[in-house]
């Protein structure tokens, strides 16, 4: 094992360095994950609750001359209305605002003759106006507002079908947000032209639908993650090397200047990864609970195949690989871990710009140039693997970019582990 | 060839930053660290290179270890360039400072093992070393131990088993005493004598006439970056007091200590 050539020493030293000290394993592998799965599970449940309505809810509703026509198709559906004079409208609108109540409705008094003269063509009749109170800020009310609008939307559609857009559909109702599903049934007793089945008009395979959701949000996590997992091993074994004088002890040694440098950058490389899987982990599972349960309709029949799997993958090594490669150089001319940090943190900022961009543009690109651009081309290709869109050549020109840049990190280490000062600047 | 360490008209230089020429009270931008400075140690000696602090002593022997690089000259070590061979050079000695520290993290047997892989000693032979140098040293007790909870006496045993682990011909010492406690200073200085006996060659810095007087088998004396006198102690002194020798020659090149 001794006659082994330095570069695996360096590798089993880094590695016995990081995974022997449970604290270090404890804070860069375990801790991010979990902290990042009770954050948003916390915040996944604190949304829910806001947006969610408990069922047994009886929301206080009143209105002003509820015309016949419509007092009975509310109550059938279950809406009902305490009504009052319009003396109290001043009382109840207060009430609305204390949140006390949820909803007013005024009518005109002669609301029904109106309609019947418009329908019948009478000119010079100034159409009815309605008007419905409510308290955007308490989400009971909020609901209600927008189930009367679509109901009174429907009721007129219904009295003079001039044209109707996706009438029926289960899409009409999306305005509506938390405990959709009342609205078809509301539908149907206001006279809905297309009761029974609903159509889908969201020509959106669920394929598709899954894909633009995980290319709009995990190419952007993944960069994050990784980049934070590199910054959290990097610094302290270069920079902290340098700092306590341990590196110099290991070049006074006949181990080649490349191996130390290789030994480091893939090694650390394999950690960072560590600490990225566990906050990508962390993500993955509290995703369910940030969006809703709709993730698991779309997550849940197998949307990607183990060729899509092992692209993401080879896009993560190489993206990993540069960003410790880009860190160590940083750290190797930074005294100390302090001043690393110091000089990471901006390229940090400009490695969210650019994976920023990457995930805006929209669809992967078809130039083949952009695939030379570090970072844009990770968050690129990682878009169109997960959009089903990606062109294999442009994910061969990222992950040979990144390698070759990697090269280049660790040639330009290899020189700096060899310059005086570098290693012995104090 | 007996001559296993020869080094013919070093010189490096650094540059000097703004404030470093203010604290030197210097508009030079150049600071000469060592001067034309050559130097020959034997297989089987001490070689002493003695020299007030900032003379110089340190660069000379970074040089020899190929952590930095001469501006001008060559050193052949064992018969290698420091130039053209550092692999080959640091592969043949020994080099030990109070600036090259141990991994704080692990213990003595771990490092032991890791300097041994980095000088590419097999497995038995670095087995037996161990055990040897551990024993020699009193290490054994806190082999387990991570360093940073040894006594700066432990550490300092340690380090020196473990620059080493190789069995180098060659061993440079740089300050070999600073910062001991008497006891652990003692084991140092019997061990170099120890190697000495084994027919290694050690090169040491100091700035303790005493250590000299009791070790060294040569001496160089070194001021201000130049080689002023090299010899046997014998030659040197003349039979007289080293220390009055060395403010003679003080005196001769900078001029009298105020």
């Amino acid at each position: 094992m001794s006659t082994q050539s330095g570069l695996f020493a360096i590798i089993g030293k880094e590695f016995r360095r990081f995974f022997t000290d449970r604290r270090i394993v404890f804070t860069t592998v375990l801790l991010p994950g979990l902290m990042i799965y009770l954050i948003y599970s916390v915040m996944g449940n604190a949304l829910q609750d806001m947006m969610v309505i408990d069922e047994e809810y009886q929301p206080v509703l009143y209105a002003v001359n509820l015309p016949d026509s419509l007092a009975g198709a509310f109550s059938s559906i279950g809406i009902d209305f305490e009504q009052v004079e319009p003396g109290r409208i001043d009382a109840i609108r207060a009430d609305i605002t204390d949140k006390k109540a949820d909803l007013l409705i005024v009518f005109p008094a002669d609301f029904d003759e109106r309609v019947g003269r418009q329908l019948s063509g009478e000119q010079g009749v100034d159409p009815p106006r309605i008007e419905i109170f409510f308290n955007s800020t308490r989400t009971e009310s909020a609901y209600q507002y927008q189930v009367m609008r679509v109901l009174l939307d429907q009721y007129k559609t219904a009295l003079a079908p001039l044209f109707a857009v996706n009438a029926g559909s289960d899409s009409s109702m999306d305005t509506g947000g938390a405990g959709a599903g009342s609205s078809s049934g509301a539908g149907e007793e206001v006279d809905d032209p297309a009761s029974g089945e609903l159509p889908s008009y969201d020509l959106a395979t669920q394929e598709d639908a899954a894909g633009f959701m995980f290319a709009s949000l995990l190419p952007m996590f993944i960069m994050v993650f990784l980049f934070s997992g590199c910054m959290s091993v990097a610094p302290e074994s270069i920079a902290g090397e340098k700092e306590r004088g341990t590196i110099a002890t290991m070049l006074v040694t006949p181990l080649a200047r490349w191996e130390l440098a290789l030994g480091k950058i893939i090694s650390l490389a394999c950690i960072a990864l560590l600490s990225g899987l566990s906050s990508f982990l962390g993500v993955m599972l509290s995703l369910p609970k940030l969006i809703g349960d709709a993730t698991d309709e779309l997550v849940g029949p197998v949307l990607y195949v183990l060729s899509d799997y092992l692209l993401i993958l080879a896009v993560i090594l190489s993206t990993v690989l540069l960003f410790v490669g880009v860190i160590s150089l940083l750290s190797a001319v930074a005294r100390t871990i302090k001043e690393a940090t110091t000089y990471i943190t901006p390229l940090m900022l400009v490695v969210l710009m650019i994976s920023a961009m990457g995930v805006f543009a929209q669809g992967a690109a078809e130039n083949y140039l952009f695939y030379l651009i570090p970072a844009y081309n990770s968050v690129q290709s990682m878009v169109g693997v997960f959009s089903f869109s990606y062109n294999p050549a442009c994910i061969l020109i990222t992950v040979g970019a990144n390698l070759a840049y990697t090269g280049i990190c660790v040639a330009v280490l290899t020189w700096m582990f060899g310059n005086e000062k570098v290693v012995f600047t104090k | 060839m007996s001559d296993l360490v020869q080094v013919q008209g070093l010189r490096k230089t650094f540059k000097l930053s703004a404030k470093q020429r203010k604290l030197e009270n210097t508009k030079q931008t150049l600071k000469v660290a060592v001067n034309d400075l050559s130097l020959t140690a034997r297989k089987g000696e001490i070689y002493g290179l003695l020299g007030p602090n900032g003379a110089g002593k340190t660069t000379v022997l970074r040089m020899l270890a190929t952590l930095i690089k001469p501006d001008a000259g060559e050193a052949w070590v064992d018969g290698y360039s420091i130039i053209s061979d550092p692999e080959k050079v640091r592969a043949s000695i020994g080099f030990l400072t109070s600036e090259l520290k141990l991994e704080e993290f692990f213990s003595p047997d771990y490092l032991f093992d890791f300097f041994s892989q980095l000088h590419k000693v097999p497995t038995d032979v670095s087995i037996r070393r161990k055990a040897e140098l551990f024993a020699r040293f009193g290490i054994d007790e806190f082999a387990g131990v991570k360093v940073a909870n040894l006594s700066s006496g432990m550490k300092q045993k340690a380090s020196l088993a473990i620059s080493i682990v190789h069995d180098p011909d060659i061993v440079i010492f740089d300050e070999p005493t600073n910062g001991l406690d008497v006891i652990t200073a003692r084991v140092v200085t019997n061990y170099l004598e120890e190697l000495r006996d084994q027919g290694k060659t050690i090169i040491l810095s100091t700035h303790i006439f005493s250590l000299v007087e009791k070790l060294c088998d040569r001496v160089g004396i070194i001021i201000e970056g130049r080689m002023v006198a090299e010899g046997s102690l014998q030659e040197i002194t003349g039979g007289e007091d080293l220390e009055e020798r060395f403010f003679d020659l003080y005196s001769a090149s900078v001029g009298e200590v105020v």
